[in-house]
């Protein structure tokens, strides 16, 4: 027992493959999530009560839903994410597999990679799956609530991708939360705008084919950059504290 | 002279406040920032000496305290 | 070559240096700012379409110019903290970060005044205003993130790690409020198709923008002094200016 841990430590070649590192981490974060339940749907809650909100304080008419449905979700779903946030790295750097992930032979923004793409499944996933029968309660047309989950399909990993740069600078910080929001809701404002453009030209019976591939433009940047910056930042957060 | 009296130049036929208001703002903004960030390093500087003349006192303070002599009153 | 960089690393050169060259930039700033400022009040053309009340424009847009330029100055001085972990970079983006907001929010005040004698409202979400309200946010995250973080290599990096994310994004929000505005109300407005300006009116816009850059030099300068006499206080060399300074 005790030799086979040393040769772990000592010898390169008995450390795993970066995939097969990425893949642990991914289903690690996975499975630590599912131990607490309410952790996970605590989000999802709020989405549906930010929407409830809505028609009880500003109108109920069919119309003005109509109007702002789209709107008011993507509003809603980025609040949610933006509150998921705070454990995306949280509970890994009270018990220090922060530090340890950090210490990996595997390039760190993979690493981190895995993480956020675990937490879209965690946050953004749901809010996907859980958007039509929103929709529906916002009076959206059909078509409209297809391209509504389309759109939040590509934008909520976008979300979670930049969320992570934020959550890893204000790591360890105290009003970490209040701090997060500041510096991530001016960087999600284009995904907004694009995400709730996008359904309210299908609304309109606009084409939108160019307005959803410019949104898997952003998908793609942000799936290649934001691991940098928040693989960057991981590591000042840690040197910090 | 883009005005024909002073007075046409103030009220700039009735777009006076807006324009007035803006650089009235922009002076008061742009002063308060340049005045603030002088008193800033005057202060710093000013809490500088205050350090450094205290410290080699601090050092000295305990040599210092074991010569006290102390004086009586030599009424 | 190197020499120059490193000396341009050290506080203590810095501080000589910044010490000779404030006195020109704030008094040509300040004169090139009034005499911009004055013939644009008083000597400049009206203009057709807007009347005096465009006169506006020789403060608005020197903030506005300026406000965006500083944000750019930041992700520059952030990547020389990232990756020479030079000093000063870091010092330049503490000292000027406010003053940028200050800027930014001049600008967008300006902008609103100027919005209600031309567009009739005081508020428009114009694709410009909008995106100049966004950077006044980047800017309110940078202070927050640099107060927030006690430490300060540490927060040098992270505040350099936001700046370099947030100018990534700046052409992406740009762009994108610009869509945004296009989909939402047809463009009746423009700010920006200015009929090509008269000379008489562009010269002292020039000499504002320039002074304005001046004084910003010299607050930028003033700023990092404080700050280098904040961080460097142990150093023996700060403890002798500060005994040599008589006020």
């Amino acid at each position: 027992m005790a030799t086979e841990f040393t040769v772990t430590l000592r010898s390169p070649e008995v450390s795993v493959g970066t995939a097969t590192a990425m893949k642990a981490v991914f289903v690690r974060d996975l499975k630590t999530a599912f131990r607490q339940p309410q952790d996970l749907l605590n989000p999802l809650l709020f989405f549906v009560m930010v929407v409830t909100l809505f028609p009880l304080g500003v109108s109920p008419e069919v119309s003005f839903l109509q109007q702002a449905g789209s709107g008011i979700l993507w509003v809603a779903a980025l609040l949610s994410v933006l509150l998921s946030l705070d454990h995306l790295y949280r509970h890994d750097f009270d018990d220090g597999t922060l530090e340890q992930l950090v210490l990996q032979p595997q390039p760190l923004f993979l690493l981190v990679l895995a993480k956020s793409l675990a937490h879209w499944v965690l946050t953004g996933l749901p809010l996907v799956l859980l958007a039509p029968v929103l929709g529906v309660m916002v009076h959206l047309e059909g078509n409209s609530v297809a391209v509504l989950c389309l759109t939040l399909l590509i934008g909520t990993p976008v979300l979670s991708l930049i969320g992570s740069i934020g959550a890893a600078l204000t790591l360890g910080l105290r009003s970490a939360g209040v701090l997060l929001s500041l510096l991530i809701i001016p960087l999600y404002i284009p995904v907004l705008i694009f995400g709730t453009g996008t359904v309210m030209a299908a609304s309109e019976g606009a084409p939108v084919a160019g307005q959803l591939a410019l949104m898997g433009a952003f998908l793609m940047l942000a799936l290649t950059l934001a691991p940098f910056a928040s693989a960057a930042a991981l590591r000042i957060s840690l040197s910090n504290s | 002279m883009a005005f024909d009296s002073f007075g046409a130049f103030i009220v700039m036929e009735g777009h006076g406040p807006y324009v007035w208001a803006c650089y009235f703002v922009f002076f008061l903004l742009m002063g308060a920032v340049m005045f603030w960030s002088l008193r800033q390093r005057r202060f710093v500087i000013a809490q500088q000496r205050r350090r450094t003349d205290s410290t080699p006192v601090r050092a000295e303070s305990p040599a210092g305290a074991s010569f006290t002599r102390i004086e009586p009153s030599q009424d | 070559m190197w020499q120059i960089f490193h000396k341009l690393g050290s506080p203590k050169w810095f501080f000589g240096i910044a010490s000779t060259l404030m006195p020109w930039l704030l008094w040509v700033g300040v004169a090139l700012l009034v005499a911009g400022l004055g013939w644009g009040l008083a000597f400049a053309p009206q203009d057709y379409l807007q009347g005096n009340s465009y006169r506006i424009i020789f403060i608005h847009v020197p903030s506005a110019f300026l406000a965006q330029s500083v944000y750019i100055m930041m992700a520059v001085a952030g990547l020389v903290t990232l990756v020479w972990r030079m000093k000063l970079a870091d010092v330049f983006v503490k000292a000027v970060a406010p003053v940028g907001a200050v800027l930014t929010f001049l600008a967008l005040f300006t902008g609103a005044v100027w919005g209600k004698p031309t567009w009739g409202t005081w508020w428009i979400w114009d694709a410009r205003l909008t995106s100049m309200l966004i950077l006044l946010f980047l800017y309110f995250g940078v202070i927050a993130l640099g107060a927030a973080i006690s430490d300060e290599k540490s927060s040098a990096r992270a505040v350099a790690v936001l700046v370099l994310v947030g100018v990534v994004n700046i052409p992406i929000i740009k762009y994108s409020v610009e869509w945004w505005n296009t989909l939402h109300q047809p463009a009746t407005f423009k700010l920006t198709e200015k009929p090509s300006m008269p000379a008489e009116m562009w010269v002292p816009l020039l000499l504002s923008v320039l002074g304005l850059y001046l004084i910003f030099g010299w607050l930028a300068c003033l700023r990092m002094q404080t700050e280098i006499l904040v961080r460097e206080g142990r150093t023996r060399w700060v403890q002798q200016l500060v005994q040599a300074r008589g006020d």
